[in-house]
């Protein structure tokens, strides 16, 4: 396998992977550098390293398993709102996390809608606040992009197979074995893997729906460490926790994943000619009808909030909204350029290291990257004026992992399928990208540009450090306003940022499958 | 090699630098200071129209990430004034030796004597709880132990009003603390990362009471005409937020940063800060407080402890409170 001819190189890959390597370790080895002396686990790291697995490994099986049905579901039918529906599923990740929850206790909170129902029949209000609280959070977050992943997986099932499978009559179990579940066995691990990720370096969910102090992550006591102690070392100390964890993480899930795939189709839509009984149906509808109440109603507390104060939003804010847009463009053109070598090296297999290095960007402390590129840069230029290129960078390195996630699979299909053909023809290299690559993953592209743009968008981390009164991003106006008690228009900003990122999102996604679903 | 190409000429593009021929004085200070409706825009106007100067504010989210920032860069640091400190962070602050005498002299407002001569006291408020008026509030943090109301506060690891409620309940109960706060343990409903996601969860109805400041009710009433909130009294007295401004011992222009330390004391900035920071004036202005802040409540007894003290007690306070909440 190995010294088989490729129609990509790798090095570009490899390039772009060592970049990313070295923007998260360089940044975490300068902080650790900083540091006067070593650092040291406090007594009550051990408890919150324990809380953080206990409830990423809870919310990722949690988000994962839902969504594999979902997935199923949305793969298997065609109704009117659907696209709308898939685009919604990217919102709540991208929502600011203090938007997010206040939209999720309005709908679950003490005060809120589904408790005000209980007190009507004369049940008690529920509680949010504790473990079930964070999980429940994180699958609000995690569940919409654990089933576009796995949605994605069922979509790179060539129809052929299915027109094969109908003619052959393989339904039910046949069917699950010979192609659902082979499927489901690469997918699932790494979003799993990406879940589990992201769940690790929660803080403010964790904190603010956990209850208290018991809800301790690692990355509340890498805060504490840098914030309240200003004890750089152990900063440093359990951020590299953090990342062994999470390549630990990502190295099973690379390992349970990895097979083979199922070979090229047209690309045409998937349609199924089993699931068509009334059972199925009914099935189905009721996860499409599950997933998207619980999606859609905190969303919808949300625009409830925001819409009165959408009137009179200040000026500030229309420019803040502006800049976030600039910073997510680039960020947006960064990470499709790191990605797609990326991608493309991956493709020719044996390049774990690279998927890993990508994973990085997820484990790695928004905090502790900030702090080591201002460290770095103070030397040779104005960090406050290189805080939008640096958010930007920051943003597409925090992006990658999932952009990896949603090319990976569909760039090893285009090169095992059309390799061959292609190094006969000797269309390899830059060719090879331009003619096969990117035309065969167009859909792919749009997707993970629409994540990374949605998620730069509500980012908070980097920006706050480095912030100017002129340079504020939308989430940090959205805080400022909250800040000042002006909550009114800090609903409405965190609405005017809800639409705008799911605008481009679905504009970027939709760019990307423009034909495509004939 | 064109990604690369393309990143690095990403990277540089804002990489310039202006230059001035003006005076220019560079002011680290908290985000919501420099916030448009906060009271940034309105003291550097004020400040610019006496000094002939370009006053160039730099926020940075909270005070601790302020001291923070500061103690990174050292004594590289391009901040010739350090505003938002606050008393519990003071010693910290000191122990750098980044900051100089100030020279400042004023006529103080403090419930406190105040007789540093580096740190520049510029407003000042009491921590409490913030209410609805239909509620009928504890008296003090035993009878709310002891009631079923319920509270919102905020993390002391990650915000300063939560190291503020524990050096609150420390300064009034002394080696009752632990005892007062396993009282409280399951009075509080949640403990958020900072004081926005905890006064959000309290307008949403989450909880009875929220920490913030017996000034919060002032907001309320002047700028959104709503008379509905309160701040309760507790009568073992309420531990004070003293927000405080210095120079840097590295500025390379220490004349004009005395000159703004000097100028954030006087009545023209002192009347800007009640209704833009909410907080009292360090100095009371000749036009007295604006309408509204009238109608607060003001508590018997101010706590503070001076600044080693607050360290001292720190860390201590913070492992208390840690055991009690754990359980």
């Amino acid at each position: 396998m190995a010294a088989r001819a490729q129609p990509v190189s790798a090095w570009p890959g490899a390039v772009a992977a060592a970049l990313v390597a070295a923007v998260i370790l360089g940044t975490l080895g300068t902080v650790a550098a900083t540091a006067e002396a070593g650092g040291r686990f406090a007594p009550g790291d051990w408890a919150a390293l324990r809380f953080t697995l206990v409830q990423a490994v809870l919310s990722a099986v949690l988000s994962v398993g839902l969504a594999v049905p979902v997935a199923r579901a949305l793969a298997r039918r065609r109704f009117r709102g659907r696209a709308a529906l898939v685009a919604l599923l990217g919102a709540p990740f991208i929502l600011p996390v203090i938007v997010a929850v206040l939209g999720l206790v309005t709908v679950f909170g003490r005060a809120g809608w589904v408790s005000a129902g209980l007190g009507l029949l004369g049940l008690p209000p529920l509680s949010i606040y504790g473990l079930h609280g964070v999980v429940l959070a994180h699958v609000f977050f995690n569940l919409p992009l654990a089933t576009r992943l796995i949605l994605q997986g069922w979509q790179e099932v060539p129809d052929e197979r299915f027109r094969l499978a109908a003619q052959l009559r393989i339904e039910g179990w046949a069917m699950w074995r010979l192609i659902e579940w082979p499927m489901l066995s690469r997918v699932v691990p790494g979003a799993l893997a990406v879940v589990f990720a992201l769940c690790l370096t929660s803080f403010a969910v964790a904190l603010t729906l956990g209850g208290g102090p018991r809800a301790t992550t690692i990355e509340l006591a890498i805060y504490q460490a840098f914030r309240f102690d200003f004890d750089l070392g152990r900063a440093a100390l359990l951020s590299g926790v953090q990342l062994v964890l999470t390549i630990a993480a990502a190295s099973l899930a690379l390992a349970a994943g990895a097979g083979a795939g199922f070979g090229a189709g047209l690309g045409r839509a998937v349609r199924r000619w089993d699931a068509r009984g009334r059972a199925a149906r009914a099935g189905d509808a009721a996860w499409i009808a599950l997933a998207a109440v619980f999606l859609i109603v905190p969303l919808a507390a949300i625009v409830a909030a925001g819409l009165p104060g959408l009137a009179d939003l200040p000026v500030q804010v229309w420019r803040a909204a502006g800049v976030s847009l600039l910073v997510a463009a680039g960020s947006t053109a960064l990470v499709l350029a790191l990605a797609l070598p990326m991608a493309a090296a991956v493709a020719r297999g044996r390049m774990g290291v690279v998927e890993v290095s990508g994973l990085l960007g997820l484990a790695a402390s928004p905090l502790v990257i900030g702090t080591g590129l201002f460290i770095l840069v103070r030397p040779v230029a104005d960090p406050f004026a290189l805080a939008l290129p640096v958010t930007a960078l920051v943003n597409a390195v925090m992006a990658l992992p999932f952009a990896l996630r949603i090319l990976g699979p569909a760039a090893r299909e285009a090169v095992a399928a059309h390799g061959r053909l292609a190094l006969g023809l000797q269309i390899t290299g830059w060719r090879f990208m331009a003619l096969v690559m990117i035309p065969r993953l167009r859909a792919q592209i749009g997707f993970a540009a629409g994540l990374s743009a949605a998620l730069s968008m509500g980012d908070l981390g980097v920006i706050a450090l480095f912030a100017d009164p002129e340079t504020a991003t939308l989430p940090l106006q959205v805080y400022r306003l909250m800040g000042a008690y002006r909550m009114e228009q800090a609903a409405g900003a965190a609405l005017l940022l809800l639409v705008l990122s799911l605008a481009l999102f679905w504009t970027l996604d939709r760019g990307g499958r423009w034909h495509a679903e004939a | 090699m064109k990604y690369l190409g393309f990143a690095a000429g990403f990277l540089s593009v804002s990489a310039v630098a202006a230059a001035a021929d003006t005076r220019e004085l560079t002011v680290y200070t908290y985000d919501s200071f420099v916030a448009d409706w906060g009271p940034g825009p309105k003291i550097e106007a004020a400040f610019e129209a006496t000094c002939d100067c370009d006053l160039k504010f730099v926020g940075v989210e909270d005070g601790a990430a302020l001291l923070a920032r500061v103690r990174l860069e050292g004594e590289r640091s391009e901040a010739d004034v350090v505003l938002g400190l606050d008393t519990n962070l003071m010693a910290a602050a000191t122990e750098t030796g980044l900051f100089a005498p100030s020279g400042v002299e004023a006529a103080y407002d403090l419930p406190v004597e105040w007789a540093d001569p580096v740190f520049v006291p510029y407003d000042w408020g009491y921590f409490a709880f913030v209410h609805d008026k239909g509620l009928e509030p504890p008296a003090n943090f035993r009878a709310l132990g002891e009631s079923e109301v319920s509270i919102v506060i905020q993390d002391p690891r990650s915000s300063t009003p939560g190291l503020g409620l524990l050096m609150w309940v420390k300064a009034a109960h002394g080696d009752d603390a632990p005892a007062i706060w396993e009282e409280l343990a399951d009075n509080i409903v949640t403990v958020t990362k900072g004081w926005s996601e905890a006064y959000g969860l309290f307008l949403e109805g989450e909880a009875d009471m929220v920490l913030s400041y017996t000034t919060s009710p002032a907001y309320h009433l002047i700028a959104e005409e709503d008379a509905g909130k309160a701040a309760a009294v507790f009568d073992e007295g309420h531990y004070m937020q003293v927000e405080v401004a210095a120079l840097m011992e590295t500025s390379d222009t220490p004349d004009l940063g005395r000159e703004f330390l000097q100028f954030l004391v006087s009545d023209a900035a002192q009347s800007i800060l009640p209704t833009t920071n909410w907080m009292y004036p360090a100095v009371m202005p000749e036009g007295g407080l604006p309408d509204g802040f009238g109608q607060l409540v003001t508590p018997e007894d101010a706590l503070l402890f001076p600044p080693e003290e607050a360290a001292a007690i720190r860390d201590e306070a913070l492992d208390e409170w840690l055991r009690a909440l754990s359980r």
